[in-house]
């Protein structure tokens, strides 16, 4: 593979900002990949809007840099329309657990092979730093001064509880690890799901607070829901709690796009069936 | 007889739409074109539902009459409710078993229930009793009413046709009904010839959300599914339905999406969206009373000014309105084509009345376009996804493409799609979509925008749009009057239009609408309107009704 992989794109992520880690993971994922015979044009980025998003501008492949909370629908319409490629969305927590949360437990719902990548660095990047659905109870934000009112809410227990096949958490201070969740949400058959937790640098660092707290999941049945429902129900968020990463759940189920795999009628072909739908309408 | 009416009255859950149609399908076979309007209240269950079938000799009839020649009632209600068109040589057949003796009014009584009952049926049957008494009454013979009720009724068929033959023995002939000389052409809605067209020009994917009154294209195409290899989904939200669309479409799928006005408001991220990544789509938009949740059931034309300007910034777009099922069909496949040649949104406006009307339609008579070549990329390496490209229009490039790499971006991008702040790289795109408008005016000004009906000599003219054009169009033919109808309103075809009024001294525009929004139009065009017949209750108008309130103001 010759190609690097990387756009020209000048880089404007911060210095220390964990974004770096889930670029490198997830190009060292594709490279891995086409390496192994995988057509590269083959996989497609779908991105929201956020700091996170810029990664459409720098990884060198396919991709759709959508708007604020849309990755899923997008990615759902890329998959149905030709379930061979590699579709894979970096969203951010702003950006699907709060503006495009719908589409999310939508496509944990349906079982679609995508992959979800979720940036979650628990504030609004891009925006400066408001609160997220995922900000800790009493988080100081800029619309919130004195403190949020509203609980976090928990991603991977919302997503076992949604029907996703693969349910895992990575951290961006874990960068093999991390390229090895991404790697296995790829090559998960089904919807994979991985929240990433991401260092922002400017807004909310909280590299000390994870590496005194994250630990790799050892010993555990993935393919026991209700095991993983308590490792997912371990840290809330919110309180002190050791934090696991790893892959929560896993299981194979029929996939959405499956039945989505149909040869399109010729030209020719549709203006006959369309003639014959119409001739039935007077001779059954 | 020239033009033959005859009105259906009963619950909602009788099965009302479609013992209308099943009498349309027997007066298209004995050789009249047919209308059907439908009428019924947003439920499910009780209420009023309506319809009245109207035959014609004459070919384009769209609208229904004031009084009928025959009144078909299978309760009390109907016959309170249209008292007011019946005439005295009206026929009228009563469910004895549903309205007391004393209620008659004069009508032939048929104990529907019972002879349902009696022959093992089940409640809804009642309507095949009732056709058959119908078809005695006005002379149909027994041979088409059991042709068609063996085509109709695929399930419980015997049965049905005993039922139907009991009611036909039940009633004894009234008059006949002379036979027509129409050929008989399939009977489709607006939302049915919509879909057609849409596949007929390769259609490849059609997603909704469920919205009165556009979802009988998802019913339609998802049934039509399978043997047309079409792709139909129906996901959480219209903001899901317009980004899947945009999916679709950069993978290379033709895809159109269908809702009503409160739908659509959900899709303007998305509209926005395609007009600054390129990504072509498709969009029905079948109008219905607003604002909000409005009269769902009924008819409006009051999202003209929304779909011409709706989503933030500036992009072309095109925007048509069909009048019947003809131009629905044709220009629906014109839409798809056309959204993918300029990889722009494009519009098709409808409403109630087209999407849920019923229509004789002959397939010869509009144009089957097919699916139309698009610019594509010669190949020449780089591949650049916004290449400056013939008047503004980048050559397509489909995802996978071996050695390709395509981006697309909601932000503003240089040619590459990846993002830009660099004023000079702002400008290029949006003079990019400037060039396009100019392409895409002068292609709608070739496609024959404004058809003029009527007498195109006359120096009064009716200005109309969409649906309401077919009334207008019967309207000018019974007084003489030039009928000019843009089928085309983004872009605007101004020159054609102006042509088309050429010698006339009085515009009288007419709008199911409040506000005048294509009397706006125009007049921003710098064409003055004499004056406006507005109509904003829901109702279409009936033929008499227009008649008399333009001769009212034809002076
Ligand atoms: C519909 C819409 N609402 C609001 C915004 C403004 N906006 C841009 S990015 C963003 C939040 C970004 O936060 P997150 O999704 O967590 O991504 P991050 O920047 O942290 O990577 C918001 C609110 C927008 N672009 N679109
Ligand atoms: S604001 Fe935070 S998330 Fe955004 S680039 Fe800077 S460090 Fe990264």
């Amino acid at each position: 593979m010759s190609r690097s992989l990387i756009t020209e794109t000048q880089n404007t992520w911060c210095p220390g900002c964990g974004n770096f880690a889930i670029e490198h993971a997830l190009k060292a994922v594709i490279a891995a990949r086409v390496e192994e015979g995988f057509p590269p044009e083959n996989v497609v980025l779908v991105t929201g809007i956020g700091c996170h998003a810029k990664i459409a501008d720098y990884l060198d492949v396919n991709s759709f840099y959508a708007i604020h909370g849309r990755t899923i629908p997008v990615a759902t319409g890329i998959k149905l329309a030709n379930p061979d490629l590699c579709v894979i969305c970096c969203a951010g927590d702003g950006d699907c657990y709060a503006e495009g949360l719908d589409h999310l437990i939508f496509a944990a719902k349906r079982n679609i092979d995508l992959t979800m990548i979720v940036h979650n660095n628990r504030v609004y990047g891009l925006t400066t730093g408001q609160y997220t659905p995922t900000s800790p109870l009493h988080f100081k934000g800029r619309s919130t001064p004195g403190g949020t009112e509203e609980k976090p809410l928990n991603p991977p227990a919302l997503m076992l509880a949604s029907g996703a096949t693969m349910v895992a958490r990575a951290y961006t201070r874990k960068l093999d690890h991390l390229s090895t969740i991404i790697r296995e949400g790829i090559d998960h058959p089904g919807f994979a799901f991985i929240d990433v937790l991401q260092i922002c640098a400017s807004f909310f660092n909280m590299t000390e607070y994870y590496n005194e707290r994250v630990y790799f999941i050892e010993g555990h049945d993935s393919s026991d829901f209700w095991s993983a429902w308590q490792k997912a129900r371990e840290w809330d968020y919110s309180s002190d709690a050791p934090i696991a990463l790893g892959t929560f759940y896993r299981s194979e189920e029929p996939m959405f796009d499956e039945k989505y795999r149909i040869t399109r009628q010729s030209g020719e072909g549709r203006k006959r069936t369309v003639r014959k739908l119409l001739e039935h309408r007077i001779r059954q | 007889m020239e033009d033959f009416s005859v009105l259906i009255g009963g619950k909602a859950g009788d099965g009302i739409n479609r013992a209308g149609f099943v009498i349309g399908r027997i007066l298209s076979r004995i050789g009249y074109r047919i209308y059907m309007y439908y009428d019924y209240p947003s439920l499910i269950r009780g209420g009023h539902n309506f319809t009245i079938v109207r035959a014609s000799r004459h070919a384009g009839i769209a609208s229904h009459h004031v009084s009928v020649d025959c009144i078909l009632a299978l309760d009390h209600a109907t016959l309170l409710r249209h008292a007011g068109r019946r005439t005295p040589a009206t026929i009228t057949i009563v469910n004895s078993d549903s309205v007391k003796a004393e209620n008659h009014a004069g009508g032939l009584a048929v104990p529907l229930d019972t002879i349902t009952k009696e022959e093992g049926g089940i409640p809804i049957m009642a309507n095949s009793c009732l056709i058959g008494a119908f078809c005695h009454a006005t002379g149909i013979p027994w041979d088409v009413v059991g042709t068609v009720l063996d085509e109709e009724m695929p399930q419980e068929t015997e049965k049905n046709i005993a039922i139907a033959r009991r009611g036909f023995d039940a009633v004894p002939e009234q008059f006949i009904l002379p036979k027509g000389e129409a050929p008989e052409v399939p009977l489709v809605t607006g939302n049915e010839a919509i879909g057609l067209g849409l596949l007929q020009a390769g259609l490849d994917a059609y997603v909704s959300y469920p919205m009165t009154p556009s979802s009988g294209i998802l019913h339609y195409l998802a049934e039509v599914a399978g043997e047309t290899s079409l792709k139909v989904i129906h996901p959480e939200s219209e903001i899901a339905v317009m980004l899947m669309a945009q999916g679709f479409a950069f993978a290379g799928s033709r895809t159109a999406v269908g809702t009503s006005g409160g739908g659509f408001c959900l899709m303007t991220e998305g509209v926005s969206m395609a007009g600054m990544t390129e990504v072509p789509v498709t969009i029905v938009v079948s109008m219905r009373p607003g604002p909000s949740t409005g009269v769902p059931t009924y008819t409006a034309q009051g999202d003209l000014a929304f779909i011409l300007s709706a989503g933030q910034g500036e992009f072309p777009r095109f925007v048509i309105a069909p009048a019947d099922p003809a131009q629905a069909f044709e220009w629906s496949g014109r839409a798809l084509n056309l959204s993918w040649k300029y990889q722009v949104p494009s519009f098709i406006l409808v409403d109630k009345t087209l999407s849920e009307g019923t229509f004789s339609f002959d397939p010869e008579e509009p144009e089957w376009t097919g699916e139309e070549p698009i610019p594509r990329w010669d190949g020449t390496h780089p591949y650049h996804r916004y290449a400056e490209g013939e008047g503004g229009v980048s050559p397509f490039c489909p995802v996978p493409t071996t050695g390709v790499v395509v981006k697309v971006n909601s932000y503003a991008h240089d040619e590459d799609g990846i993002t830009t702040e660099d004023p000079d790289r702002v400008v290029r795109l949006v003079e990019k979509r400037m060039k396009k408008s100019r392409g895409m005016q002068a292609e709608i000004d070739a496609l024959d925008p404004v058809l003029v009906s009527g007498d195109p000599t006359a120096a009064t003219a009716i200005l109309c749009w969409g649906t309401t054009s077919g009334i207008c169009r019967e309207v000018g033919d019974i007084i003489g009057l030039r009928v000019v109808q843009p089928v085309v309103l983004s872009p605007f075809p101004a020159v054609a239009l102006r042509d088309a009024l050429a010698g006339v001294s009085r515009i009288i525009s007419v709008e199911d609408n409040a506000g005048g929004q294509l009397a706006s139009l125009a007049a921003a065009h710098g064409i003055t309107i004499s004056a406006q017949i507005l109509r904003y209750d829901g109702r279409p108008h009936a033929l008499e009704e227009l008649r008399d309130r333009v001769m009212g103001v034809k002076a």
